[in-house]
C-alpha cells in the first residue's frame, strides 16, 4: 500500500495491490467532496485511470487505477441531499456513468454539462429505480446535440436494425458521405440487473451476473465469482481456477473467431466468416464436450466451479488446439493476402493512443491504440499469475489494427490453453461459501475478450447482496466509436462498428 | 404464315427472359453458399419470394406519392423490354430492327432515373443516400456502357445487335484488341449495374452501405416483387449481351428451323450457367470497395471503351 510520488497529490486514499484486493474485502477510502473534485482533477491530468464510476444508496463511488504502481482504489463520496459534486466536468469519461446514476438513483451530478437523462428512456414505470422508486415523471423529449454548417444531413439509424442485432440509435451528421460527428443513444436492452440483484442471494446474483453480457457469460461469472470471493475471504480449491482459465480462454477464442469472420463480412467478404463460423462452431462444441454447454454458461459460480474436466474433455480441447494451431494461420494469411480487404480496413476508423489512454479504454479497442493493458497481467488474478503470455500491443490504432489484436490474442490463447492443460492440478473443483456475518465488500476485475471487466460487490450480513455494480468494457469503447468515424464515409461505419464490437447488453446492464 | 410463326418466336423470346431471370439469381446465390461452405437455399427459392410478395400485402408510406406507386411497374417495363431486345437463343426476331443497343441503354437509363426518383420519393435518409450513390456510379456506368458500344459498333458496323451478333459469328473478327478492351469495359459496368460485389451487396443487411438495396429499403409486397424481377432481368440482360456479343456460338440464324433454335436455347442455358458461375466465384473471392473507390473502378472501365474505341480510329483491323 505504498503510494507512487505521482498519487501523493491524490489526497487520502488507500492504495491496493491486486495480490491484497483478490483474496480480501476491499478497502474503500471515504472521501470529502473537495477530495473527489480533487481525484477528478487528477483523472483529468491523465494521473491516473478511472476503471468505474457508480452509485449507492446515498453515496457515490470511483475505482481508480495508477498504471505505473499496478494499484486500485475505490472512493466513496457520500451524497449530500441527493447531489454530488460532477467529476465528468473535470474528466469526461465519466460522464455517461453519472448520467446513469443521475438515471437509477436520483443523485445529481452538481456542474455536469450534460444533464440528459443516459439509461432512462421515460419509458419505465417508474423513476430513479435503486432510488426513490417513485412514479415516473414526464420527460422532456430527448434533444441530441446541436451541429450547426453549410449542407450538413442527418441519418438516424437505428434502434431497430435491418440486420438481426441489439438496439442502439445513431445519429449521423453528414457532409454528403462523410461524417461531421456521430452520437450515440444507449438504454435500449435496459433490463434492470441493479435492482434484481438488490436483496438477491449470492448463487441467484452468480445466475444474474451470467446473463448481463451473452457472449461474455463466462468473464462476467469469473468476475463476479471473484468479488464475492474477495468480499467473503473465501479459499478457492486450486482446480477451480485453472478450469475459470480454461473456460476464459475458450470463450476469447469463439469471441475473437466470430469477430474477425464478421468483419470481414461486413466488407461482403463473405468466404472468411464461413471459415472462422466453423473454427467457431469448433470451438462451442468442444466446450459442450468439456463442460456440458456450448456458452459455458453457470458453469463458474462463486466458491468454484460446477462443471469438472474429465480425461476426454481434456482430449477434445486438445484435439480443439492443435486443429485451429493448423487451419488458423492459413486464414490469416488468407486475410493478410487479399488487398481488396486490407483496402476496406487499413486506415479506416482510426482511434488515437491519446483517446484511448484518456477514457482507460480495454481490450483490443486499447491494445491496438497502442494501451498496453491488460487485467490478466497488470492487475493479476489466478491462474494467470502462474503462466506466461504476451499482450500483443499495436500502434495503428484503425481496423485492420484491431483485427491483428485479435489474431494474436487467439495465438496467445491457444499456448495458454495448452499451458493450463498441462500443469491442472488435481483435487476438488467447488468449496461453498460461507456467509461472513458482516457486511463487506469486494472487487472483481477479469479480462474478457472486449477488455476488462469490473465487479464491485457488497454483501450484507445475511449473506444478501446490498449493491452489485457491473461495469461492462465498453463503457469506455462506445464513446470511441464516435471518434473513430469522424472523417470517415457513412459506409464505413459498420466495419468500424464491428471492430469495435460494443456490448449493448452489458452497457445497458 | 411466316409473319405469325416470327411473332410465336418474339414471344417466346420474352417469356424466356421473364422465366429464366429468377433462376439465374437463384443459381448466383445457390453457387455463392456452396463456396462459402453453405448449403444453400434451392436455385427455384427466388420464384418463391417472388410468388410469396405478389400474395403479400403492399405497405406505403403516408407520404408516398403516386411516383413511388407507379415506379416498379415501369422499372420492371422498361427493363422487361430492355432484356427481351437482347438476342438469346435466336436473331433476326420480328422485332430485332428495334434491338439496337443504344435503344437498351437507354432504357436501363430511363428505369434508373425511375428507380432513384422512388428511393428519393418518401424522404428517408437511406433512401436518399442510396439514390446519391445510384446516381454517382451511374454517372460513369452509363458512358463507360455507351463507349463499349461504340467500339463494338465500329468493329461490327453497327449498333443492331442482330447484326452484331451476325458479324461476331461471320469468322471475319479474329483476335481483336479492341473487341478484348471491349469485353472487360462491359463486365465492369455489369457488375455495377447489377449492384454486385465490389460495388454494392446484394446480400448485405448494413443499411449504410447499400446502394440499390437502400433505394428499395421502403417497398413492399407486389411493388417489391416487381422490382426484384427487374433486378433478376437486368442481370439476365447482361450475361445475354455479353454472350451474344462476345460468344455468339450456338444462337440461331434468321429464318432457322426447329432444331437450330433448340441448339440455340440449350446454348444460352449453358450460357447463363457460366455467367452465373463466374459471377459467383468472381464474388467470392474479393471483398467490397469504398464507395469512393468505385468512381476509379468503373473509371477503368471507362478508359477501356474509350481506347478500344480509339484503336479503332488508328486501324480497323486492332
Amino acid at each position: 500500500m505504498i503510494a507512487s510520488p505521482d498519487l501523493t497529490e491524490i489526497p487520502n486514499l488507500t492504495w491496493t495491490r491486486s495480490r491484497h484486493f483478490r483474496v480480501a474485502p476491499f478497502p474503500v477510502t471515504a472521501v470529502t467532496g473537495q477530495d473527489w473534485v480533487a481525484i477528478a482533477k487528477s483523472l483529468g491530468k491523465g494521473r491516473v485511470t478511472l476503471l468505474s464510476l457508480w452509485g449507492e444508496t446515498d453515496a457515490v463511488c470511483m475505482a481508480l487505477h495508477d498504471a505505473a504502481s499496478r494499484q486500485v482504489a475505490v472512493a466513496r463520496l457520500t451524497a449530500m441531499n441527493g447531489a454530488f459534486p460532477s467529476a465528468a466536468l473535470h474528466h469526461v469519461p465519466a460522464q455517461r456513468l453519472e448520467r446513469a446514476v443521475a438515471d437509477l438513483y436520483g443523485l445529481v451530478p452538481e456542474g455536469a454539462m450534460d444533464a440528459r437523462p443516459w439509461l432512462d428512456h421515460g419509458r419505465w414505470d417508474m423513476a430513479h429505480p435503486l432510488g426513490s422508486a417513485a412514479p415516473h415523471p414526464r420527460q422532456e423529449p430527448y434533444v441530441f446535440l446541436p451541429v450547426e454548417g453549410e449542407s450538413l444531413h442527418q441519418v438516424p439509424v437505428g434502434p431497430v436494425h435491418a440486420g438481426i442485432i441489439e438496439p442502439g440509435h445513431f445519429r449521423f451528421t453528414a457532409q454528403g458521405e462523410t461524417v461531421v460527428r456521430l452520437e450515440e443513444r444507449l438504454g435500449y436492452v435496459h433490463k434492470g440487473i441493479d435492482r434484481l440483484m438488490q436483496g438477491a442471494d449470492i448463487g441467484r446474483g452468480a445466475l444474474l451476473a451470467g446473463r448481463t453480457s451473452g457472449d461474455s457469460t463466462v468473464a462476467y461469472a469469473f468476475a463476479f465469482a471473484q468479488a464475492a470471493e474477495a468480499a467473503l475471504g473465501a479459499e478457492v480449491p486450486e482446480r477451480a481456477f485453472w478450469l475459470r482459465g480454461l473456460m476464459a480462454e475458450l470463450e476469447r477464442i469463439a469471441n475473437h473467431l466470430g469477430d474477425i469472420g464478421a468483419i470481414c463480412n461486413d466488407a461482403a467478404f463473405a468466404m472468411m466468416l464461413a471459415q472462422t463460423s466453423i473454427l467457431r462452431e469448433n470451438v462451442l462444441r468442444a466446450a459442450a464436450a468439456a463442460f456440458g454447454h456450448r456458452f459455458m454458461r453457470d458453469r463458474i459460480v462463486p466458491g468454484g466451479v460446477t462443471a469438472d474436466l474429465d480425461s476426454e474433455g481434456e482430449a477434445q480441447i486438445r484435439a480443439l488446439i492443435d486443429d485451429i494451431r493448423d487451419r488458423f494461420p492459413r486464414l490469416v494469411s488468407f486475410y493478410d493476402n487479399t488487398a481488396s480487404l486490407l483496402d476496406r480496413t487499413v486506415n479506416t476508423g482510426r482511434v488515437g493512443p491519446d483517446l484511448v489512454r484518456r477514457f482507460g479504454t480495454g481490450g483490443f479497442v486499447g491494445r491496438a491504440s497502442g494501451r498496453n493493458f491488460d487485467a490478466r497481467r497488470d492487475l493479476r488474478y489466478a491462474p494467470y499469475n502462474a503462466l506466461s503470455f504476451d499482450v500483443p500491443v499495436r500502434e495503428d490504432g484503425d481496423v485492420n489494427g484491431r483485427v491483428w489484436v485479435r489474431i494474436h490474442e487467439v495465438e496467445q490463447s491457444c499456448s495458454l490453453i495448452t499451458q493450463l492443460l498441462n500443469t491442472i492440478p488435481r483435487g476438488p473443483v467447488l468449496d461453498p461459501l460461507s456467509p461472513a456475518g458482516e457486511q463487506c465488500e469486494g472487487l472483481g476485475i477479469v479480462e474478457g475478450f472486449r477488455g476488462d471487466i469490473l465487479v464491485w460487490l457488497s454483501i450484507a450480513a445475511d449473506g444478501t447482496i446490498r449493491r452489485c455494480h457491473m461495469r461492462d468494457p465498453s463503457w469506455f469503447q462506445w464513446p470511441l466509436l464516435e471518434a473513430a468515424i469522424e472523417g470517415n464515409i457513412i459506409a464505413d461505419f459498420p466495419l468500424c462498428n464491428k471492430s469495435f464490437n460494443c456490448s449493448y447488453s452489458g452497457h445497458d446492464l | 404464315m411466316e409473319l405469325i410463326q416470327n411473332l410465336v418466336l418474339q414471344g417466346v423470346q420474352m417469356l424466356v427472359v421473364l422465366v429464366l431471370a429468377p433462376g439465374l439469381t437463384g443459381l448466383v446465390r445457390k453457387v455463392k453458399a456452396r463456396l462459402t461452405r453453405r448449403q444453400g437455399a434451392p436455385i427455384l427459392q427466388p420464384y418463391r419470394d417472388l410468388a410469396r410478395l405478389m400474395r403479400k400485402e403492399v405497405v406505403l408510406a403516408e407520404n408516398a406519392s403516386w411516383l413511388f406507386r407507379v415506379s416498379p411497374y415501369l422499372i420492371f417495363a422498361a427493363t422487361w423490354v430492355a432484356a427481351a431486345l437482347v438476342p438469346t437463343f435466336a436473331v433476326g426476331l420480328v422485332f430485332s430492327w428495334t434491338a439496337d443497343l443504344i435503344a437498351i441503354v437507354a432504357l436501363l437509363g430511363s428505369a434508373r432515373f425511375f428507380l432513384a426518383l422512388a428511393g428519393m420519393d418518401v424522404g428517408t435518409s437511406f433512401g436518399d443516400i442510396g439514390s446519391s450513390r445510384e446516381m454517382m456510379i451511374g454517372a460513369i456506368a452509363e458512358p463507360a456502357m455507351l463507349l463499349t458500344v461504340f467500339s463494338v459498333a465500329l468493329i461490327a458496323g453497327s449498333t443492331q445487335l442482330s447484326n452484331v451478333v451476325g458479324f461476331m459469328t461471320s469468322g471475319e473478327i479474329g483476335i481483336r484488341v479492341s473487341a478484348g478492351m471491349a469485353l472487360v469495359a462491359l463486365v465492369i459496368v455489369a457488375i455495377a449495374e447489377n449492384a454486385r460485389i465490389p460495388v454494392d451487396n446484394p446480400a448485405t443487411h448494413l443499411e449504410l452501405t447499400m446502394v440499390h438495396e437502400a433505394m428499395v429499403l421502403e417497398y413492399s409486397g407486389r411493388h417489391l416483387a416487381m422490382i426484384e424481377l427487374a433486378s433478376s432481368l437486368k442481370l439476365l440482360l447482361y450475361v445475354a449481351l455479353i454472350g451474344c456479343i462476345f460468344v455468339p456460338w450456338g444462337i440461331a440464324a434468321p429464318g432457322a428451323g426447329f432444331a437450330d433454335l433448340v441448339v440455340g436455347l440449350a446454348s444460352f442455358l449453358v450460357k447463363l450457367a457460366l455467367g452465373g458461375t463466374m459471377l459467383a466465384v468472381f464474388e467470392t473471392s474479393i471483398a467490397k470497395m469504398r464507395v469512393f473507390r468505385v468512381p476509379e473502378f468503373l473509371g477503368a472501365a471507362l478508359m477501356l471503351g474509350l481506347l478500344g474505341t480509339l484503336l479503332l480510329f488508328v486501324s480497323r483491323s486492332l
